[in-house]
């Protein structure tokens, strides 16, 4: 078997063995389950029970079947009733809770009172308080005297929702959301940013394990120190990519599983039907664009601009820039471990390595609000800061040629680091206690054989 | 034909020399000592004997051929500096790096099952290496070193950190691989160990051969003339014209008395006088350490250096 191979083997086998890595790997998709179900969960398990409200305006006569019953709650208008007796016995008598309108409600908007035992949840008030402003303003309105008042109301009724749409040069119409985009944007850069440092460092850690425990001498008298290193960074990626992949389908898993299981049945029916109403949306996006006919829910627009995000593209490109980031960081990563005795010694050289790593990840962040500045452009050219910027500027549509540009760079920039890496690590790896300076490696790059 | 041979290795590192046209010659089935102060270059010399430096001028041959990568497989290396990955498992650890040295899985298997029954460490296969004493982890890095049964063997202090019954041991299992044919390089400060083991030695200083040949024609080189003498009983004697006493002590019933001849002595004349102190146990010339050789020869060099 060809030596890298069993270097590779044995970087990935002793890692995935670890308990840390059993651990990691299963928990964090727990956790990010957690934070996706948890609102879910919440939002669903909202005080369903069915709830009667009395209603008391003390002897005024305003708001009489104004708050419309609602699925889970019934509004109960007693004309008779004084707040002062319902208020100590309205759960004796069947009631959620009483609701106090004041007579003084017209002039003083906070003379609205909502007695109950439980905290009663924000639906519900936003469902009175919706109601009763709607009819105060009716009757305000209605003290003008105007004319043919209901049928002026009723024109001028209306609720609008943004929907955009951006052609690109080929006239091909695609519904963005700016919202999608941005999210995405944060989310590929941040992981990549996070992803690169932690496996580079792991990569530096276990050069530097191998200087220390002084077995490199040991190594390299069997191998070509730069197999070494390649077999540690290419064994340390898979675990990186195994990781990766485990998170993802455990928590797709997860989230399933509880949908499935815990939310309640409508919830999963409104899931069920989205496709359904998205083909309609795409059917009126691609034939006479008569949008306005398209009713879509806020919740549903979201979801068909997600799925007309160039998916296909955007995981293209993460795992690409995240294979060709790890590389040349881990390269970089590898030469300053081999060139320091022990962790503490790393700090004087990790210092150009953080900074374009760090840079990037400030631009990807101002990416986001900004996508096709010049600074974005630069930095999601150039090879140190790329993986995370261009990553961040995919979801808001780059030029092809940018991207080719950008790939290639990279590609080139990577076999550079990866010889440069190369050359520091097989001097630095077998020297010993004097602390190394930056004329000592470029001493080393110019060594020749 | 020697197994291996440096001819003129000259290594430059960006400040100083680390060799400096060095010319060693092992023969095969020869144990050859490497030997030198501190700093001398030795380390460089067998990291370019490994490949893992190259010199910048000079030839390094295997088997009359220069060596090739692939040679890399046909030598194996004790280094001074030895380490094993501290959380891996013995018995895994072992495997890993002979897989490296081009055995195979099952082959290396077995091959590991013997040498560790007979350095009796087979119960530690499954312990992680940070459990071992220190003398366990290097019977396991000695195992490591000859498992793909290398044609040429580097050891470098292979001694340091044994207790002397293990010195025993491994020094059996050094002189049983040159039996069976392995050639090895020897690398030490223990001069004892050099006389016992060493058919051959380069002395090397400050980056240049100083001394070189077979132990037993050094050691008869720098003999100074001088005669160990036992005697039964206690003597008392006193130098003449044909020899000079360096030392006489009485010990056991025995005296140990130490002479050197004068120049031009006669060596009857000098057994003459002892038979005639006492009665002679033995007599026999007293060869130099190779402790004593070394010392000498390295001073005399740095004090001519340091005239210059």
């Amino acid at each position: 078997m060809n030596k890298i191979s069993i270097i590779i083997q044995r970087e990935y086998i002793t890692r995935v063995r670890k308990k840390s890595f059993i651990i990691m790997t299963f928990l964090t998709p727990l956790l990010m389950a957690l934070i996706f179900v948890i609102p879910a969960l919440v939002m669903s398990n909202e005080d369903k029970d069915f709830k009667k409200i009395a209603v008391v305006e003390d002897g005024a006569d305003l708001f009489n079947g104004v708050i419309s019953d609602t699925k889970d709650t019934d509004f109960e208008y007693l004309p008779d009733a004084k707040i002062d007796d319902l208020k100590n016995n309205f759960s004796e008598l069947g009631y959620y809770g009483v609701l106090y309108i004041s007579p003084q409600v017209i002039t003083t908007p906070n003379a609205i009172q909502l007695i109950s035992k439980k905290q009663p949840p924000i639906g519900l008030l936003d469902h009175i308080s919706g109601s009763l402003e709607k009819e105060i303003e009716k009757q305000k309105l209605l003290s003008y005297n105007i004319e043919n008042l209901d049928e002026i109301l009723k024109s001028i009724n209306t609720s609008i929702k943004i929907q955009t749409i951006k052609i690109d040069d080929a006239g091909e119409v695609r519904e963005t959301s700016t919202g999608i985009a941005m999210g995405l944007a944060y989310i590929s850069g941040f992981l990549m940013y996070m992803l690169v440092f932690m496996f580079g460092a792991q990569v530096m850690r276990g050069v530097i394990e191998e200087k220390t425990s002084r077995i490199v001498e040991v190594i390299v008298s069997s191998v070509k120190p730069v197999q070494l290193m390649l077999g540690k960074i290419i064994g340390i990626a898979l675990v990186g990519l195994t990781q990766f992949a485990v998170w993802v389908l455990l928590t797709a898993a997860i989230v399933m599983i509880v949908k499935s299981n815990i939310l309640p049945a409508d919830t999963m029916e409104q899931v069920q039907q989205l496709p359904q109403s998205l083909a309609q949306a795409d059917q009126a996006v691609a034939g006479t664009g008569n949008m306005t006919e398209v009713q879509l829910t806020e919740m549903q627009s979201l979801f068909s601009s997600a799925l007309s995000q160039p998916w296909g593209l955007i995981i293209f490109a993460f795992l690409f820039y995240f294979i060709t980031g790890y590389l040349l960081y881990a390269s970089l990563f590898a030469a300053i471990g081999s060139a320091v005795d022990n962790e503490t010694e790393t700090q004087q050289f990790m210092l150009p390595v953080t900074v374009p790593i760090i840079l990037g990840l400030i631009v990807a962040m101002g990416t986001m609000q900004n996508p096709e500045s010049s600074i974005s452009f630069w930095f999601s050219i150039i090879p140190l800061t790329s993986p995370i910027v261009m990553v961040a500027r995919i979801p808001f549509d780059v030029p092809v040629w940018e991207i080719i540009l950008s790939m290639t760079l990279m590609v080139a920039t990577i076999f550079g680091c990866v010889w440069m890496a190369a050359k520091i690590y097989r001097t630095g790896i077998l020297m010993y206690g004097k602390k190394t300076s930056y004329k000592e490696i470029w001493k080393w790059l110019t060594y020749k054989g | 034909m020697p197994l291996f041979e440096a001819q003129n290795v000259t290594k430059r590192f960006a400040t100083m020399t680390a060799l400096d046209d060095v010319s060693i010659s092992v023969p095969p089935q020869s144990i050859y000592g490497l030997l030198g102060p501190n700093g001398a270059g030795k380390t460089t010399l067998i990291r370019i004997i490994n490949q893992i430096t190259a010199p910048d001028t000079g030839r390094v041959l295997l088997n009359g051929q220069p060596i090739k990568p692939e040679d890399v497989l046909r030598i194996g290396y004790l280094p001074e500096e030895r380490g094993l990955y501290k959380k891996m498992k013995v018995g895994e650890q072992a495997l890993y790096l002979a897989q490296l040295k081009g055995v195979n899985r099952t082959e290396a298997m077995r091959r590991l099952k013997y040498w560790f029954k007979k350095l009796e460490i087979i119960d530690w296969w499954d312990k992680k290496v940070e459990e071992l004493s220190k003398g366990m982890q290097q019977k396991v890095q000695f195992v490591t070193t000859v498992l793909h049964e290398p044609q040429l063997l580097i050891f470098d202090e292979p001694f340091t950190g044994f207790d002397p019954i293990n010195v025993k041991v491994l020094k059996n299992e050094i002189l049983y691989l040159r039996e069976r044919g392995a050639t090895i390089i020897f690398s030490t400060h223990n001069m004892a160990s050099v006389e016992e083991l060493c058919d051959n030695i380069t002395l090397i200083n400050k980056a240049k051969t100083i001394l070189e040949g077979s132990v037993e024609k050094i050691r008869n080189e720098w003999a100074e003339n001088e005669f160990e003498v036992v005697f039964d009983g206690e003597v008392n004697l006193t130098g003449n014209s044909h020899f000079s006493l360096i030392r006489s002590s009485y010990e056991g019933g025995k005296s140990l008395v130490r002479v050197k001849s004068a120049d031009g002595g006669d060596t009857n004349e000098i057994i003459k006088t002892m038979t005639a102190s006492g009665r002679v146990i033995s007599f026999n010339p007293a060869l130099p350490s190779m402790n004593d050789i070394f010392i000498k020869v390295v001073e005399t060099k740095n004090r001519e250096a340091s005239n210059n």
